[in-house]
């Protein structure tokens, strides 16, 4: 049986004691996928997987506190969910997890980039183990899976679902590198070279928080302090060092439990490089506590916790 | 009036424009098209790709100050400043989904009891050269709402693509002035290609979707929460797509207190969200997604076209499908609607 059959007669066995369980389906044209809500063995027909089914369902799962649900996640995913276990902020016995072992999903950026013509002229799609053939505005370009993968599954170092009811597919190999070009292109700037960079950056942001409404950590929702009136803390003008306040605040509030799902980066409408903040953030807090979020059930996230001496801030040592 | 310009010296215009007017034109950051404030030495990007925001910002910008407050030290009273927007504004290389969206404002801020100065000034004082699209995407549907592809609604100057340059047609006298400047030549008979164009690009969008039984088959769900609940089960409750919208004109208003020199701005606001329609007293009328999508759908597909004339308050640019990060589509929640039956 195939990795999706397999995933279907999971689903199937379990959806009669689930609310819902959330996966995925063909979306508006042959280059996207988009969550599925699977309530029938109808709805079940639609489920697809693989390189377009991008989306981290997990964002879903705090909003329906009480219910029991079932949801299909990748490795990266199911980081997620473990983070918000280790956060108390699900609870284990209300969810069944579909685990999938993953290959990867596309970057509709790299994608875009990589086209003869917009992807928005997308006529057919073919996907097959090394890539995806796309006709878009009559010319048909072959896309090598390794030219289009996500930047975070090429550092993947779990692409097997750590946790799981069910773990469908054979388990996958973690990819060799662990080090992004960008990053580290990034990451050697002067701070002059870092500031002018943000300053061009977020002149685009809209601030439309989609980056903070697709993260699955970000769960304060409805009562974000970026939109606040009393106090009002972040202004509403959309200048350049408001918008980079806000994204500040964002990747602040992440400290210690960011998964690097990357959903921050995929949904924001103008492509704002939002990992470069986020991977930057998380080696220090790797640095500092030894601490990889969501990758292990029974650990603290290091800001939910304390330790009187921490072993590596010296705190009396200047 | 009908003439020709090539691609050379349509930046030309953009550049001359510049030094008199607050020029918006698609710039290309990688593959990322968004509206920029066109400087002379920058390259205008009108062809790889839609914007990925309308230009709604031309005539409706994402912050606009209200007035200035001054204080100084002293005890003395406050001072007012106004800040009406002032100056002239070109939006170059916009699409006819761009230019279109402004007229859904005019019946709201231009009514005869209440004038909005600030969008009103700037509606005068805006020109629109558009760029008419060759081929539409999968998620344009201008022609379902009573537009298209060559649409030249909205717009004082129309261009369409035609070998190296673009054939434009002046639709407004201030469309007209621009046309006499020396960067523009006969069009002789390129207009025919062009009208070839144009017809080629309306026939490659197909049949276009009735919408008419939209506002009552919307209405007759208003209290229907299990079928908005089903259509908002994936929405995250961002703000992409009303942000995206060329038609959406909802905006906040806050005071940005910076010690003496504090300002009152208005923002876009965005029904997605939480805080919309959050009153004073803690109550919200629309307090989850399902809610706040029923009217975002509504407004545009069932309430805006009961009271204006049957217009709906879409474009169908298709920004807030192909920029939604969920995928969510519009198109699909109104046919749900339209074809609901028990």
């Amino acid at each position: 049986m195939s990795q999706l059959d397999t995933l279907k007669s999971a689903i199937k066995d379990r959806l009669g004691e689930l609310e819902c369980v959330i996966g995925w389906e063909q979306g508006y044209d042959p280059l996207h996928a988009t969550p599925l809500f699977i309530r029938t063995e109808a709805d079940l027909d639609r489920l697809i997987i693989g390189p377009l089914a991008v989306h981290n369902l997990a964002t879903y799962l705090t909003a329906y506190k009480g219910k029991k649900i079932g949801v299909v996640v990748k490795g990266c995913d199911s980081r997620s969910v473990i983070e918000l276990l280790n956060e108390n902020l699900i609870s284990r016995d209300d969810l069944v997890i579909f685990g999938l072992c993953c290959d990867g999903v596309v970057s509709q950026r790299k994608i875009r980039a990589a086209l003869p013509a917009d992807p928005g002229f997308v006529e057919a799609v073919d996907i097959s183990a090394n890539g995806l053939k796309i006709t878009v505005a009559g010319q048909t370009a072959m896309l090598n899976m390794t030219d289009i993968l996500a930047d975070k599954c090429r550092t993947c170092q779990h692409p097997n679902a750590l946790i799981s009811d069910v773990l469908i597919g054979e388990n996958r190999q973690s990819a060799s590198s662990t080090s992004l070009a960008c990053q580290e292109e990034f990451e050697a700037k002067s701070d002059a070279e870092k500031f002018a960079f943000w300053q061009e950056t977020m002149s685009r942001c809209i601030r439309c928080y989609a980056c903070r409404n697709a993260c699955p950590m970000c769960v304060c929702r409805d009562y974000c302090i970026a939109t606040s009136r009393d106090p009002l803390w972040v202004s509403q003008d959309n200048s350049p060092a408001e918008n980079f306040m806000f994204q500040m605040i964002h990747v602040s509030h992440l400290a210690g439990r960011c998964t690097e799902c990357g959903e921050c980066e995929r949904a924001c409408p103008v492509d704002i490089p939002l990992m470069l903040l986020r991977r930057f953030m998380n080696k220090q807090v790797q640095d500092v506590f030894e601490h990889q979020a969501g990758t292990d059930l029974e650990q603290t996230p290091p800001l939910l916790t304390f330790k009187v001496e921490e072993e590596r801030i010296n705190e009396r040592g200047w | 009036m009908e003439k020709f310009i090539t691609t050379t010296n349509l930046t030309r215009l953009a550049e001359e424009l510049a030094a008199n007017h607050r020029v918006l034109a698609p710039v290309a950051t990688g593959c990322t098209v968004t509206f920029r404030r066109f400087q002379p030495g920058m390259t205008l990007d009108l062809h790889s790709r839609m914007a990925a925001v309308s230009a709604k910002a031309g005539t409706f910008p994402q912050t606009e100050t209200l007035f200035l407050v001054k204080r100084d030290t002293t005890e003395k009273k406050p001072e007012l400043i106004e800040t009406l927007p002032q100056g002239k504004n070109v939006v170059i290389g916009g699409r006819p989904c761009d230019a279109r969206g402004k007229l859904m404002f005019d019946p709201v801020y231009g009514t005869e009891k209440i004038k909005d100065l600030y969008f009103l000034q700037r509606r005068e004082n805006t020109i629109f050269i558009t760029l008419a699209c060759d081929r539409p995407e999968t998620t344009c549907f201008c022609h379902s709402v009573g537009s298209g592809p060559a649409d030249p609604t909205g717009s004082d100057i129309l261009l369409t693509l035609v070998g190296d340059g673009y054939v434009a047609r002046a639709m407004t006298p201030a469309g007209e002035d621009i046309l006499k400047l020396s960067l523009f030549t006969e069009a002789g008979d390129k207009g025919k290609e062009a009208d070839a164009k144009n017809a080629k690009a309306r026939e490659m969008m197909g049949q276009p979707h009735d919408y008419s039984s939209a506002p009552a088959t919307i209405l007759a769900r208003f209290d229907d929460m299990d079928f908005w609940q089903a259509q908002a089960a994936k929405c995250i409750s961002c703000g992409a797509c009303t942000y995206m919208c060329p038609t959406c004109y909802c905006f906040n208003i806050t005071d940005d207190d910076l010690g003496l020199n504090s300002q009152r701005i208005r923002t876009w606001d965005n029904c997605m969200s939480h805080t919309f329609t959050l009153e004073g007293s803690g109550h919200n009328p629309r307090s989850t997604k399902a809610h706040r999508l029923k009217n975002r759908v509504g407004h545009k597909f069932s309430y805006y076209p009961d009271l204006h004339q049957g217009v709906m308050a879409c474009c169908g640019c298709g920004r807030c499908i192909k920029q939604c990060p969920v995928g969510i589509d519009i198109r699909q929640i109104v046919k749900a609607a339209q074809e609901y039956s028990e």
